[in-house]
């Protein structure tokens, strides 16, 4: 497809009249759920990957973290040259289980080092000077299943709906607490609202309206009904990433027919005193993932589950003067599911010498990878939704 | 469609409604002759008792107390974007901040410190009303938009692209107008435009290419205002900004050959913004049926709407912020250069339920129970994102004053009135029996407060 073409298809020139043809040629051809699913797990406030997966060989490492750097003996060696974090022993098992893929020095050419910007870039997959309006989950879902009334085909665990969520035509839906939504939804006033619209010879805008309002109340009750099917054996961290999970993992195995969740866990920007709230966090998302994949496992569907751990973006080499560290640039980003073909390491660790002020270099483009879970993990062509062609990797 | 009912939508459009003390009496004409005399004098949004801190001043600082002061800035920010929802809500004037409101998408930066924000939004303000000309020389020259497209960077043998790009390709020419050399080219003659430690624009003689450079095919000493001299020259410039103009005030399914004659006598007006508006609310068929009811209000629309129509006054307007995130517009944090896609982007299943419930939580005070994805900021991403006790609101909607304007209406033809009062859509909601019980035996203030929280609440008040 060419360039501009599908600038216009990504909203970037706001026509919404246009119904593309490719949109057209793909209809029905996904429109079902395929049985295979994306867990993204996004570490908002860009996670220090290097006191995350640590290369304790590297005398760069402690040389340029003389405080922060952590010690040979506390680190979960995964080989020779890395290990992780002390509080990430769910993630070691799962390495250790073939459970999961790592990749280094992931990023993107002209890091951006704003959060917020940085963020969009990883959620448009766009190149970091295009402004884009719709996510890449989003386009997923406008080529995939355009004709669809369910907004349940991609659902995030929260109260807001994040930009990679959001398509053209069609967006992902977005649900904190379904019996709570199911409530909110369950207003005889929004019924009566409801009831007339579906009455009225709405159009245009109108129309667009009533079908979203219809699509969330329908949506509500079924997500809410899912929901209350199973409950889970797992125990699961006490955090709201935990119960996420926790939450996803019940659906799936109640047979909710969804392929992409999607989940965040804030606080990851640590410029100062580091140490305390990263371990923390990172303690949380490992015993939470582990914890997740235990219940998948028991519902049958951890071979039909990714999971996709990644950051806006890492952090700087050198520590800074408040034992913290500030924003960077390229980052590692985990895959975790029972379906991997090559489990374990990817590629090398990201050099320590050889910086961009500072800065790590990236040496695999995020969109790679993308490209990679759209076709082999939900067997989807990516150009459609990445706009270009990316050179798929081998890890499913 | 009644002369009240195009009153009505030329108000929606040139402004955020009409203020609970206006009234849609009189003719078209005297209202677009008010409108834009209303809108003459400029006064600067500003916080009151807050002393200006400049970037020289914070240098100056040691570290503990500029942190201190930055956090206070950072909160000043916040502070701003409420009074400027205040100022939006005012009885006159609304011309300005309707277009002030645009040009920020139009002109979007998003940047930390306080007065360069301060001074690019009353720099928006000011010129919202003016020429596109002087407003674009004058925006470009801004210490927030320099800094936002790094021309602080853009210097003699390293140039910087960014801000040359993004003034063709957003603000003025758009995609296909000019080509990689002309931006190159143009991102020569910026080179120096910087500021100083007051916040003040300054060419930086040293950091500035003085050499001949070739842009739109035209060949010279060229400096930063050649180039947007240049730009306005181009047709294309007029064509793309009222194309952009008509999207947000009329329609977003455009009408090519009205934008192209639109453009034109934009571009022979020399960019004379009041006289492209004026023609605008003139013509008739800005009021003909497919362009009435036919936008999806933006968050701001929907909120300073609401404060205007029922003459809402806060003790606390704090959780307005909150209210913007969760709808996807906080004034001064846009989400990129290219400003709020706007329209249906608007709407998804959160937003949606999060603004048929706005009402109710205002007339209420109620507090807002959802939680705020606050991750993207850059001020505090580590911010906890729990819904929050600080988010009750607290403010009054003045149902004795808006009743009164059917007190003279019989209580059968009440529910059909409020809706032509209200609602922008010509689809007449049906009363639902639900409501009609609970009208029984109430006062006229009742009713009236019922059937509004009603009707607001549905996805007919979603459009202007």
């Amino acid at each position: 497809m060419k360039r501009r073409n599908f600038l216009k298809l990504s909203g970037l020139t706001g026509s919404t009249l246009l119904v593309p043809g490719f949109l057209k040629a793909f209809e029905g051809q996904l429109a079902k759920f395929t049985g295979k699913r994306l867990v993204i797990v996004q570490l908002s406030g860009g996670n220090d990957g290097l006191n995350t997966l640590i290369p304790f060989t590297n005398d760069t490492y402690y040389k340029l973290r003389p405080k922060l750097g952590i010690t040979q003996d506390k680190i979960l060696k995964i080989n020779d040259l890395a290990g992780f974090n002390p509080a990430m022993d769910g993630f070691r098992r799962l390495y250790d289980e073939g459970l999961m893929s790592i990749f280094n020095a992931v990023g993107y050419p002209n890091p951006d080092r704003s959060h917020f910007r940085s963020m969009d870039i990883w959620h448009t997959a766009s190149n970091s000077d295009e402004y884009l309006n719709t996510g890449w989950l989003g386009r997923l879902l406008d080529a995939n299943c355009p004709g669809s009334e369910n907004a349940w085909h991609a659902l995030e665990v929260d109260d807001t709906l994040s930009l990679a969520m959001k398509g053209q035509f069609k967006s992902g839906f977005a649900v904190k607490d379904p019996q709570r939504l199911k409530q909110i939804t369950s207003d005889p006033f929004l019924a009566e609202i409801e009831k007339n619209g579906s009455a009225s010879e709405a159009t245009g805008e109108l129309s667009f309206l009533y079908k979203t309002l219809a699509q969330t109340t329908s949506s509500a009750a079924y997500i809410a009904e899912k929901a209350s099917i199973k409950t889970n054996s797992s125990v699961y961290p006490q955090h709201e990433l935990g119960n996420s999970l926790k939450q996803i993992a019940s659906l799936i195995a109640a047979g909710m027919e969804s392929g992409i969740y999607y989940t965040s866990i804030s606080g990851f920007d640590t410029h100062v005193r580091q140490q305390e709230s990263q371990n923390r966090l990172l303690g949380v998302v490992s015993d939470s993932i582990y914890a997740f994949t235990k219940d998948l496992r028991e519902a049958n569907a951890l071979n039909d589950t990714l999971v996709i751990v990644f950051s806006e973006f890492g952090r700087r080499v050198k520590q800074n003067a408040s034992n913290g560290t500030d924003h960077g640039t390229a980052n590692n980003l985990y895959i975790i599911g029972g379906g991997l073909k090559k489990a374990g390491m990817q590629n090398n660790l990201v050099s320590l010498t050889d910086l961009d002020n500072g800065d790590l270099k990236h040496t695999l483009d995020f969109r790679k990878v993308y490209a990679t879970l759209l076709n082999k993990g939900i067997g989807f062509g990516h150009e459609q939704v990445l706009g270009r062609n990316f050179e798929l990797m081998d890890f499913i | 469609m009644t002369e009240a009912q195009k009153i009505a939508h030329l108000h929606r459009r040139a402004g955020f409604g009409l203020n609970i003390r206006e009234s849609a009496n009189g003719q078209i004409k005297e209202h677009v002759d008010k409108i834009l005399g209303a809108n003459k004098t400029y006064n600067a949004l500003f916080l009151p008792g807050e002393e200006k801190v400049t970037t020289g001043e914070l240098l100056s600082m040691d570290k503990e107390e500029r942190k201190e002061i930055l956090q206070d800035l950072a909160a000043n920010i916040k502070r701003l974007n409420l009074e400027w929802i205040k100022e939006m809500g005012k009885a006159e004037g609304q011309l300005r901040e309707k277009m002030a409101l645009f040009w920020h998408g139009h002109f979007a930066v998003r940047v930390r410190g306080y007065s360069q924000v301060e001074q690019y939004i009353n720099t928006i303000r000011k010129y919202a009303l003016a020429n596109f000309g002087e407003l674009l020389m004058a925006v470009s020259k801004e210490p927030a938009m320099l800094k936002f497209l790094n021309n602080q960077q853009n210097r003699k043998n390293s140039p910087n692209e960014n801000f040359a790009r993004e003034v063709m390709e957003l603000f003025t020419l758009g995609r296909g107008n000019y080509t990689e050399n002309d931006i190159k080219e143009a991102a020569r003659a910026f080179t120096g435009w910087n500021f100083n430690e007051e916040d003040e624009f300054e060419l930086r003689a040293n950091q500035h290419d003085y050499g001949v450079k070739t842009v739109f095919g035209k060949t010279g000493n060229w400096d930063g205002e050649d180039i947007i001299k240049m730009i306005l020259e181009r047709k294309e410039t007029a064509l793309f900004v009222t194309r952009k103009i008509y999207k947000f005030l009329v329609n977003e399914n455009i009408d090519e050959q009205r934008v192209l004659a639109l453009a034109n006598r934009f571009y022979d007006a020399k960019y004379d913004i009041p006289t492209l508006l004026r023609e605008i609310f003139q013509s008739d068929w800005f009021y003909n049926e497919p362009n009435v009811g036919s936008l999806i209000k933006s968050p701001i629309e929907l909120i300073v709407g609401l404060n205007r129509t029922f003459g809402i006054s806060y003790t606390n307007s704090q959780p307005l912020l909150a209210v913007q995130r969760v709808l996807g517009q906080t004034l001064f944090f846009p989400p990129n250069v290219a400003g709020w896609a706007g329209g249906r982007n608007w709407i998804d299943n959160s937003t949606l339920l999060t603004r048929l419930s706005l009402p109710k939580k205002l007339a209420d005070a109620d507090q807002l129970d959802y939680a705020v994805k606050n991750n993207m900021d850059d001020e505090n991403p580590n911010e906890s994102s729990k819904p929050n006790p600080k988010f009750r609101l607290e403010c009054n909607m003045n149902w004795e004053l808006f009743s009164k304007k059917f007190e003279n209406t019989p209580e059968d033809q009440q529910w059909q009135a409020l809706q032509q009062h209200l609602l922008a859509s010509k689809n007449l909601l049906k009363l639902p029996e639900l409501l009609a019980v609970r009208l029984n035996g109430k006062s006229l203030q009742e009713r009236i407060k019922l059937m509004s929280m009603y009707i607001t609440r549905t996805p007919e008040y979603q459009l202007a």
